[in-house]
Parts: structure tokens; sequence; C-alpha cells
């Protein structure tokens, strides 16, 4: 995990409400058992017809967010299925940050963890963004993680929350799993309380079903 | 001490440590995995070194990719998808994690395989790779899904850093119609509070009707809960979940089984308990519930009309034309007696044994319309033998459904039954998203019985107007 202070560029905006994890990786892309291969998945139907030709309508495709590294997006964004892969796709296709209204819990949980920043701002101010991001001479976004503000061309700065735990993912770049492995005598200790209490949860999974 | 919800309780008493004002360290009973979500978290315990501490609390089931034709010995031709099933044996293997592999009799979708074992106990904190998690409340278990990091995290360490939710109660009292089911009512639900209407809650059944719900319809209500965008659903056992879980669990027995039955006693929501929202409603009003869009907050009672964009709320304007771009039905229109092609019974949502016994009972004497594709894709091994021993499976073959094996199958297609552009689908899965069920592929999310009318009708049918 590397350390991210801020994160700027140029937005591609999505004018889609519910935009679900299905929609975001398609099932075809999720057959693998590495992370690797899912940049041609992204948002896979809405880029490209059913010949596998670029559907230019897309704003994905247009020239002029070609270099664009954040998304504006609608509000539940990420909805559905909890496949990480979708994070992983926009990971891999360059997208840094998204800016919506709202995003679904599990979707902003797996991109929190893999520090692609999700940032909730009122319907307005994203409609704003994306006003500007549509005009030819778009001016950059810079998302300022340390004081949680985004800043745009003459809008005024806007505030946004994340958690403590997560501004520090960013900021440390923290290993989550290193720090949770930290505790394992915790951990130890309070499964031997645990299962003192509830025998029956002991085991669960293995004496119901034989491991072979 | 202070008065505590159901979903408190449940957090507290697997909370080994608080890390922030927000965030506690969660211990997981049970971590179910399928071939899919889990290998991206596999190889990241290889790169560093460790082994799974506690396999026994951890299970996996091959759901997913699997071919679900009726062939003796089940092969998974599709290359990447075969990897995906051989290298969940050789994990599950290495770390001595229980697994129901593809040609294991007892294999099913994870929702369905893990309560009929009884691995699914009241006041646990169960954990998957799936967002469709949230089905365990029905026996008071606390579920809910999580991407692939932190199945690596619940593998390496069972437990998860866990950032609490607000508890939201649904009261809903009032007897259910004929015709209409926990299925119905929950798309009601969905429909009336919207599809991220319960986000950052976990959601609280209680009232009349929920009591009267059986085990396996409150399945279909917490699986469901989650398109409400719920971080979790429960219901507080009661006697009916209760003899559920114990005639599931032999292990549970004399002392044992008094010491649990006094412990579970306790899981309900104190008498003040604090509920940061609450919803009532009145089952004796529900109808059986369609989707006409491609978001499952996009639905209608039967005798419902297609929503005109012109005149819903502005903020649904855009969504309300870009699903019916999608749906292709007529704004204004009867959803009532839309044609359809295919039909779906299956899925973690309904594909139960009760689910069956509905749906053949509407199929039972009549014939799938001409031009309908009908098929029925048992949740389990254990589902599908059920089915068979009450020849349920002949009446489905008999009317020309095809009865096929265990397995995700359709609901996701990620397996090959995938539909093709423009088949509009009778389902009865749990999302009508934009190219769930195949690309361009048009999905109508309802209730077994109301799927099995269509089959007979091939059109979308008020399952009352049937006469069974």
């Amino acid at each position: 995990m590397s350390t991210i202070k801020t994160i700027q560029g140029t937005a591609t905006p999505i004018r889609i409400d519910n935009l679900d994890t299905d929609q975001i990786m398609p099932k075809q892309f999720l057959r693998g058992i590495d992370k690797s291969g899912l940049v041609v998945g992204l948002l896979y139907d809405l880029r490209f017809d059913t010949q596998g030709r670029v559907k230019p309508d897309f704003a994905l495709n247009q020239a002029k967010y070609k270099s664009a590294n954040l998304m504006l997006g609608g509000s539940n964004f990420g909805c559905g299925s909890s496949r990480e892969h979708a994070v992983w796709g926009l990971l891999q296709f360059g997208v840094k940050a998204i800016i919506a209204p709202s995003f679904a819990e599990i979707f902003y949980s797996n991109a929190m963890g893999n520090q692609l920043l999700l940032v909730s701002l009122p319907t307005e101010q994203v409609e704003r963004l994306m006003q500007l991001a549509e005009r030819p001479d778009a001016p950059e976004i810079v998302i300022d993680v340390e004081n949680l503000q985004v800043t745009c061309g003459d809008l005024a700065p806007m505030s946004f929350e994340i958690s403590k735990r997560h501004q520090e993912m960013f900021l440390k770049g923290v290993d989550v799993l290193g720090m949770s492995l930290s505790y394992m005598d915790d951990i130890n200790a309070f499964t031997k309380a645990h299962w003192a209490q509830q025998p029956w949860v002991k085991d669960v999974a293995a004496r119901m079903r034989a491991c072979v | 001490m202070t008065s505590q919800t159901l979903y408190q309780k449940i957090v507290d008493s697997h909370t080994v440590r608080i890390m922030d004002e927000q965030n506690v360290l969660l211990f997981c009973d049970l971590h179910l995995m399928n071939e899919y979500t889990s290998p991206q978290a596999f190889t990241g315990l290889d790169e560093r070194n460790i082994k799974v501490p506690m396999p026994g609390q951890n299970v996996s089931v091959v759901s997913h990719i699997i071919p679900t034709h009726p062939v003796a010995i089940r092969v998974i031709s599709d290359k990447p998808s075969a990897l995906q099933a051989t290298n969940l044996a050789k994990n599950c293997s290495k770390h001595g994690i229980p697994l129901f592999d593809t040609n294991d009799a007892m294999q099913g979708i994870e929702h369905v395989v893990a309560p009929e074992h009884g691995m699914i106990r009241p006041g646990m904190v169960v954990i998957c790779g799936d967002s469709h998690t949230t089905t365990y409340g029905a026996l008071g278990a606390l579920g809910f899904g999580i991407g692939t990091s932190e199945v690596e995290h619940v593998l390496a360490t069972q437990t998860l850093v866990y950032r609490t939710a607000q508890s939201m109660r649904i009261r809903v009292d009032g007897v259910l119609p004929k015709g209409t089911t926990s299925k119905d009512l929950i798309l009601m639900i969905i429909g009336q509070i919207g599809a991220q209407g319960a986000r950052g809650f976990v959601v609280e059944f209680c009232g009349s009707a929920i009591d009267a719900l059986s085990v396996e319809a409150r399945f279909t209500l917490c699986n469901m809960t989650v398109e409400a965008g719920s971080r979790g659903a429960l219901i507080a056992p009661d006697q009916t979940a209760i003899d559920y879980v114990l005639a599931k669990c032999p292990d549970i027995v004399g002392e044992t089984r008094e010491r649990a039955l006094s412990q579970w006693k306790n899981l309900y929501s104190d008498q003040d308990a604090k509920f940061e929202k609450e919803y009532t409603f009145d089952a004796s009003n529900v109808e059986p519930h369609v989707t006409w869009g491609t978001s499952p907050d996009q639905v209608l009672a039967i005798s419902g009309k297609v929503p005109v964009p012109t005149q819903v709320a502005p903020e649904f304007k855009r969504s309300t034309e870009q699903a019916l771009a999608y749906t292709k039905l007529n704004a204004g229109g009867a959803i009532e007696g839309t044609p359809i092609q295919h039909v779906f019974i299956g899925s973690c949502t309904n594909a139960r044994i009760e689910d069956l016994r509905a749906a053949s009972g509407i199929v039972a004497g009549h014939q799938v319309a001409q031009g309908v594709r009908a098929m029925v894709v048992p949740g389990s091994g254990a589902v599908k033998q059920q089915a068979e021993k009450e020849g349920l499976d002949k009446i489905f073959m008999d009317a020309g459904f095809e009865w096929r094996k265990p397995g995700c199958s359709m609901c996701l297609a990620m397996n090959d039954d995938v539909l093709t552009e423009g088949t509009r689908c009778a389902s009865t899965t749990n999302r009508n998203f934009e190219g769930r069920q195949g690309r361009g592929a048009i999905t109508h999310l309802m209730s077994p019985a109301m799927a099995a009318a269509a089959a007979i009708t091939g059109k979308i049918t008020d399952v009352r107007q049937l006469g069974n």
C-alpha cells in the first residue's frame, strides 16, 4: 500500500443511478483465479456493442475523457454483488477516485481497502462537477485527503467525510491484515471464552461436514 | 445495562476489540466460500505464508460456475471455470477446510447448503464473499457479504475489521393474502423504501406476519433485504426457527441443548432498544409483485401500471427512462399480460423445497406455453432429492420444464445458462440488473408461483386468477 495525500485529474461523468457491480464487471470476466486482465471487462456492455465494437456515445469511449483518472457517478454506485473484481477493474483501467452522491456498502469497503478513493458529495455538487467535466476546457478536480476537501475550478471548496480509519489507510498506507495479525493473541483469548460459552459454534463447519 | 437491539447484542458478543468509534474487530463463527470470490484471497495467504488458523469455522461450496445440465457426472467444460473449481478444492485441502465439491451429492448454492447442514445457528456471525449472506438472519444469525480482501482477512484471522451499522426495524402485521408470499412482501418493501433505503442499516423484521412465516419463507425475505442496500437482516429466533435448527443439528442434544436454548432465549431486541429508523407495513395489502425495471426497487403490484417518466418524482425521471429503454415496456401500460419467453425457477432466494412445492402446485396438470423455455434449478442436492421423492420433478417435466442439477445458474449466468439478447424472463431470482441473466435479456423478478403461472400462460400473469 502506498501513501496518498491528494488525487487530482479530470473526470468522466457516468450519469447512471444504481450502477451495479454486474455492469461494472460482467460475469464473463470473473473466471480468473488472479486479479489480472480486468481492464477489458470494465463496464463492458456500456463500452462495447454485441459485436465487440466500441460504442462512441458512451463517455468512457470519448476522446475528451481519454486522460480522465476520476469518475463522477450516480447515487448508490456499486450496488449489488460483492465482487471485488469491480474495484480491481476500475483501478486497472486507471480510475483513482470516484465522486458520487452515495455508494453501496460492500463496494465502499472493497474500494477503500484497495485505495480506490470514494467521495460522497450531495447530488447538486456532483451534478455541478459533471457539468464542468463536460466542458471542453474542463478544470482539474483536486481531492485533498488530508483536509477532506474537493476543489474544482471556480467552485467553492466542497467538504466530504470519510472515517479516520479509511483516511489513515490513504495517508499512511496501512496494511490492514498485517495490523490485525498482531492481535492474534487477543483473538485466541476471545475464542477460548466464546467457545467455552457456546461450544456448539466451535468447528461449526467441520462438525457437520468432514474434511476430505 | 442499557437496552440493546438484537443486532447490537450479536455484535457485542463477537467483538474481540474495539478499534475506534466506528469499527470493531469482529469474530466470525462461520465463513462460507465459493470458487470465484476466494482464489485471490488464498493467493494472498500464500504470499504471507499463512496457514488458516481455524479451518473448522470455514466451508466452501462450488456453486456459481457449475453447469446444471442433467448429466450423471458433471464436467465443467469451460477451462477457466474448471480451474476455479479445482483450485478451490486444492486450497481447501491444503488448509483443511470442508468442501462441497462439483460432484458431491449435497452440492448446491452456498446459502441453501449451509443451513440445511446445520451450520447456521442462532446468534452466530456468518460471512461470505457473496452479498446474499443476509439470508441467515432468518435463524437469528447476523450474515453479510464481503469482498475478496476481507475473505483473505477472515481466512487469516477469523475476524473482520467491521464498521458497525445502525438498526432499522420493519414491523409487518396482518396476514399475507392467498397467492402471495414473502417474496411479494420483500419486493413490496424494497419498492417502498428504495434500493438504498436500508443503506447503513441492519434491518430487524418483526410483527405477526413475520411470525407466521416458515423458516424457508424467512430465508427469502432476509436474502433479498440486501437489495434495499442493507448490511444485514435479522429475525429474532422463535420456536419456528429453533425447531428448524435443532432438527438440523444432531450435535445439539442433552445438556448442550439446554444451554443453547437458554442462551438463544436472549436473542431479541430489548423492549426500549433504540432503532434509528422504523417502518410499518400491513401484510394484508400485499399483492403478487413483479419488477418492471432494472433495479429491484422498480417493482409493481401485478394490478399496477408501468410508470411514466414524466409523472414520477424528478429524481427518478432519468432512471425510469433508462430502465424502460432497457426493459422495452410501454410507460403507463399494464405489466400483466406482458409476453415472456423464458422462466427460471431457482437461486438462493427461491430454490428451496417449499418454493418448488408452490411452483409445482401451479404447474400440475398444465403445459408450458408454446414458445416458452422453462427450467427449474433446485437450490441443492438435498432439495433435489426431496423434490424427486415427492414426485415434483415429474410434475415439472410432464409440463415441459427442464429439471436441472443444483447451482446458482441463471440467477447471475456465470455458467452456461445464459439468456440471449431480447429474451424476457420470469425469474424467481433477486436481481433484475441490466445484463445480469445475459446481455440484453430482460428479467422480471417474482415469486415461484407467479413464475410458474407465467410458464403456463406465456405471459406475466396474476397467479390468483388461475384458480388453483
